[in-house]
């Protein structure tokens, strides 16, 4: 079953030397899955992210033939019918946990309103069910946890307290732009794990926005791999190490590793053809 | 023979009640020409062993030694001509409003170059910028740019010792594999000592030949490169680190 | 037309090929930047214009702005040879206020470089040093702030005797305080950064770093609030001409004209107005140029 259907998707950015195209034509589709998207610092990937939202910006513009979510069309929807979306079915995780949580308000109250603002409960409800939603993302302690303030609690914490509050709403879609690049290696597995897990009861959709390719070879079903705004391929997590693009076998390849050690590390070397070459769909 | 010898270095910032020892009671030594790797998680005190080292971190204990010689107090002139840094960040480790020749040219003044000119482009050579990058501003540069930069000021005083904070962390992968080629290089060509401080043990398995794992503070292991690869860590600690990393 | 397109792409170069055309590049693109902000453009028009008016005011002024012609006195605006009208005592109106915008700048240009120097030395010493100086520049800091400003002002003048002078320094020793508390915490954060870091691991001393690398980047922010705070200094200066602890008559200064215009000013409404509305516009134009400046200054936005 297609979640979400996006079709020839461009980000653009007019400025004083002309427009800058940070996405370029790309269209993906999104099933019950867990979608990796890779690439390197400025490949359009958290654009994407971003934009499947509507997140950008002016002066940026998102243009596509269509981001379809279940059959309804988002660039149709006025700002106010968006405000619906987010949040609501499609969610979004961002990296610093730090930036996304209000600092001056304890975690319990913040977690309480999102509930509150999503279902019609009373406060002993909404307690209940946040102290629910602790546990689901295996937070020890959640009744002190709840009495505590973002300050309080570590990188770990903090994302999984995200997570809990971006799945009360129960959306149909999560996007996690490099929900786990501010934890450290221990951590990460921890937060993927449970990330994992409730995406799977729950038959969400995950688009999983990271770096890291052998994280995503990992934790994801599918990949698409980024460059210069474009999906330059797409292929099964598990082929992931098998790609066959110059420019994933170059990132492959210039990763050091302890079971092959070398003197040098392979470079990439980037072909100017790369970011010329239509994008690649990714459209089942 | 040993170029830095570390015997129980205590480290701590604030005082009385707000005390926090952010190293209890490290010991290594670095030979000449070695690199050392330093692993640990975020809060684990590896970066603020070089901190103690160049003296950034003012409040230790202990005794660090460089090339034999006691290092206490302020640091002398000398010896950030042995010794000197590369950090973390490239984003934040160049003066904002200060381009690349300026932050060269006033590194080589400072430690009373004469021929500055001819110096800052062969040191952009060295690094793999060459003369057209001279004259930029930081923001008119990439990441990795920026950090070959940061790099260039450090070879400036021609040191024996660098001592790299996390240089490549926050890189793509891409760029890092070229930052750390860079630093092979160096290393042979200018018999550098390198003591690196990483999170990730690939990277320290590539670039060095001996290592100490960290937590809380304090040194838990100490192993060669090859026990690494053959993931032969005797403490649970850095076994756990080490299944967490393949 | 060449000349200027490659002029241009010489200015907007990626790679600059010397110190010289490095800096001419950033000062550009910073121009580039500020021009797209209409509004701004508009208070550096006035304000230009105000210098140029100052210092052409002896060929622009069509009369003397010391003469009296009692039997002109107090004559509307449009009157034969009059455009603004005469005051009370049958000057020509427009001659004073071209000549009293240089006493404006006058004053302007002091405080704007007594104020922020001392402010930015005081904060950044206090904050790059800390401790025991930090406590002590503070605290001095914290008592001149606690003073309202033109009390402040006003005792000073009362104690130096009146004049032009003595008002700027009553209102630059009312000024700096500000300055000093944003250079200090500016200070603070920049003190901690890597690039501090790095350059004291080249065994630069406190006078360098301070000198060469802090201020630099206090200076742009220090600018922009200077330039916002302008409108009250002139303000604060118009304020103390007009209650006579400024310029001295016949000095054609804005704040003084206000004064003597008070007692006709239900009856003759522009003696007072003309100067009023001078010093509203510059006011404004100071305004609008700190927060153009911002813009193009701030480095928090400039690094994006």
């Amino acid at each position: 079953m297609t979640l979400l259907d996006v079709e020839n998707l461009w980000v653009k950015f007019p400025s004083r030397h002309g427009v800058f195209d940070a996405v370029r034509g790309v269209s993906f589709t999104l099933g019950q899955e867990r979608l990796g998207i890779v690439g390197e610092s400025g490949s359009g990937k958290s654009m994407t992210g971003r934009a499947i939202l509507r997140l950008i910006r002016p002066p940026g513009i998102v243009t596509a033939d269509q981001i379809s979510l279940e059959g309804e069309d988002l660039m149709q929807k006025s700002e106010r019918e968006m405000r619906d979306v987010r949040g609501q079915r499609i969610s979004m995780i961002m990296q610093d946990p730090k930036f996304s949580l209000n600092p001056v308000m304890t975690i319990g109250d913040q977690i309480i309103e999102a509930y509150r603002m999503h279902n019609s409960a009373s406060k002993s409800e909404a307690y209940k069910k946040s102290l629910d939603m602790l546990n689901a993302v295996s937070i020890r302690d959640p009744e002190r946890v709840m009495r505590a303030y973002p300050h309080e609690m570590s990188g770990g914490m903090g994302q999984r307290i995200m997570i809990a509050m971006m799945l009360i709403p129960n959306p149909q879609i999560l996007i996690a732009d490099e929900p786990t690049s501010a934890l450290d290696v221990s951590v990460q597995r921890q937060v993927l794990s449970i990330m994992d897990k409730l995406v799977t009861d729950r038959g969400m959709g995950l688009i999983f926005i990271s770096h890291d390719l052998n994280l995503v070879a990992d934790f994801c079903d599918r990949v698409l791999i980024m460059y210069a705004g474009r999906i330059v391929e797409v292929c099964d997590a598990d082929k992931l190490h098998d790609a066959q693009h110059p420019y994933t076998r170059g990132l492959l390849n210039s990763l050091p590793r302890l079971d092959a050690p070398c003197d040098r590390l392979e470079v990439l070397k980037r072909d100017p053809e790369w970011s010329k070459t239509p994008s690649v769909s990714a459209r089942i | 023979m040993t170029m830095l010898d570390i015997q129980n270095l205590n480290v701590w910032f604030g005082h009385g009640r707000d005390r926090v020892d952010a190293v209890k009671g490290a010991t290594f030594s670095v030979d000449r020409g070695d690199s050392f790797g330093l692993v640990g998680e975020s809060g684990s005190g590896k970066s603020t062993i070089l901190r103690a080292v160049t003296g950034l971190a003012p409040d230790w204990s202990g005794s660090i030694k460089l090339d034999g010689t006691e290092l206490a107090g302020q640091r002398e002139k000398a010896f950030y001509k042995t010794v000197q840094m590369v950090f973390q960040d490239p984003y934040s480790s160049l003066h904002p409003r200060h381009s690349v020749d300026q932050v060269l040219g006033e590194t080589l003044y400072l430690h009373g170059f004469k021929d500055i000119d001819t110096r800052v482009v062969k040191l952009l050579d060295d690094v793999g910028l060459g003369g057209k990058f001279r004259f930029r501003y930081p923001h008119q540069l990439s990441g990795g740019q920026r950090q070959r930069v940061a790099i260039a000021r450090a070879l400036a005083p021609e040191p024996e010792v660098l001592l790299l904070d996390e240089p490549t962390s926050a890189l793509d992968v891409s760029v890092q594999a070229e930052i750390l080629n860079l630093l092979v290089d160096l290393r042979t060509e200018n018999k550098l000592t390198f003591l690196m401080v990483s999170h990730d043990l690939s990277v320290v398995g590539h670039m060095c030949e001996r290592l100490a794992v960290m937590k809380d503070g304090e040194i838990v292991e100490i192993m060669e490169v090859e026990a690494l690869r053959k993931m032969q860590a005797t403490h649970p600690y850095s076994q756990e680190l080490l299944a967490a990393s393949v | 037309m060449s000349e200027t397109q490659s002029l241009r792409a010489w200015l907007l170069t990626e790679t600059p090929t010397s110190r010289r055309h490095a800096k001419l590049s950033a000062i550009y693109h910073a121009w580039l930047s500020f021009r797209t902000n209409t509004m701004a453009m508009i208070g550096l028009i006035i304000l230009v214009l105000l210098v140029v008016v100052a210092v052409v005011a002896p060929w622009l002024a069509p009369a003397d702005p010391f003469a009296q012609t009692l039997a002109n006195r107090l004559q509307p605006p449009g009157t034969d040879g009059h455009i603004l009208g005469t005051d009370s005592l049958g000057r020509d109106l427009m001659s004073r206020l071209i000549y009293g915008s240089r006493i404006t700048l006058y004053i302007v240009g002091l405080v704007a470089l007594i104020a922020p120097i001392t402010g930015l030395l005081v904060g950044t010493v206090a904050g790059y040093v800390g401790g025991f100086t930090d406590m002590v520049l503070m605290r001095i800091t914290d008592i001149f702030l606690a003073f309202p400003r033109l009390v402040l002002a006003l005792a000073f003048v009362a104690a130096l005797g009146a004049g032009i002078e003595n008002a700027v320094l009553a209102i630059s020793l009312t000024a700096w305080p500000p300055y000093a508390r944003m250079a200090r915490a500016e200070t603070l954060t920049i003190r901690s950064s890597d690039y501090i870091s790095a350059i004291r691991l080249q065994g630069a001393g406190p006078l360098r770093i301070i000198t060469k690398h802090i201020w630099p980047l206090c200076i742009s922010s220090l600018i922009v609030r200077v330039t916002l705070d302008m409108a009250g200094i002139i303000l604060a200066a118009a304020g103390l001409g007009f209650l006579g602890l400024g310029a001295q008559p016949p000095s054609p200064e804005w704040g003084a004209m206000i004064s003597e215009g008070r007692r006709f000013i239900l009856d003759h409404w522009w003696v007072a107005t003309v100067p009023g509305l001078a010093i509203f516009t510059v006011s404004l134009a100071f305004n609008l140029l700190g927060d153009g400046l911002r813009d193009v200054l701030d480095p928090k936005d400039s690094e994006k």
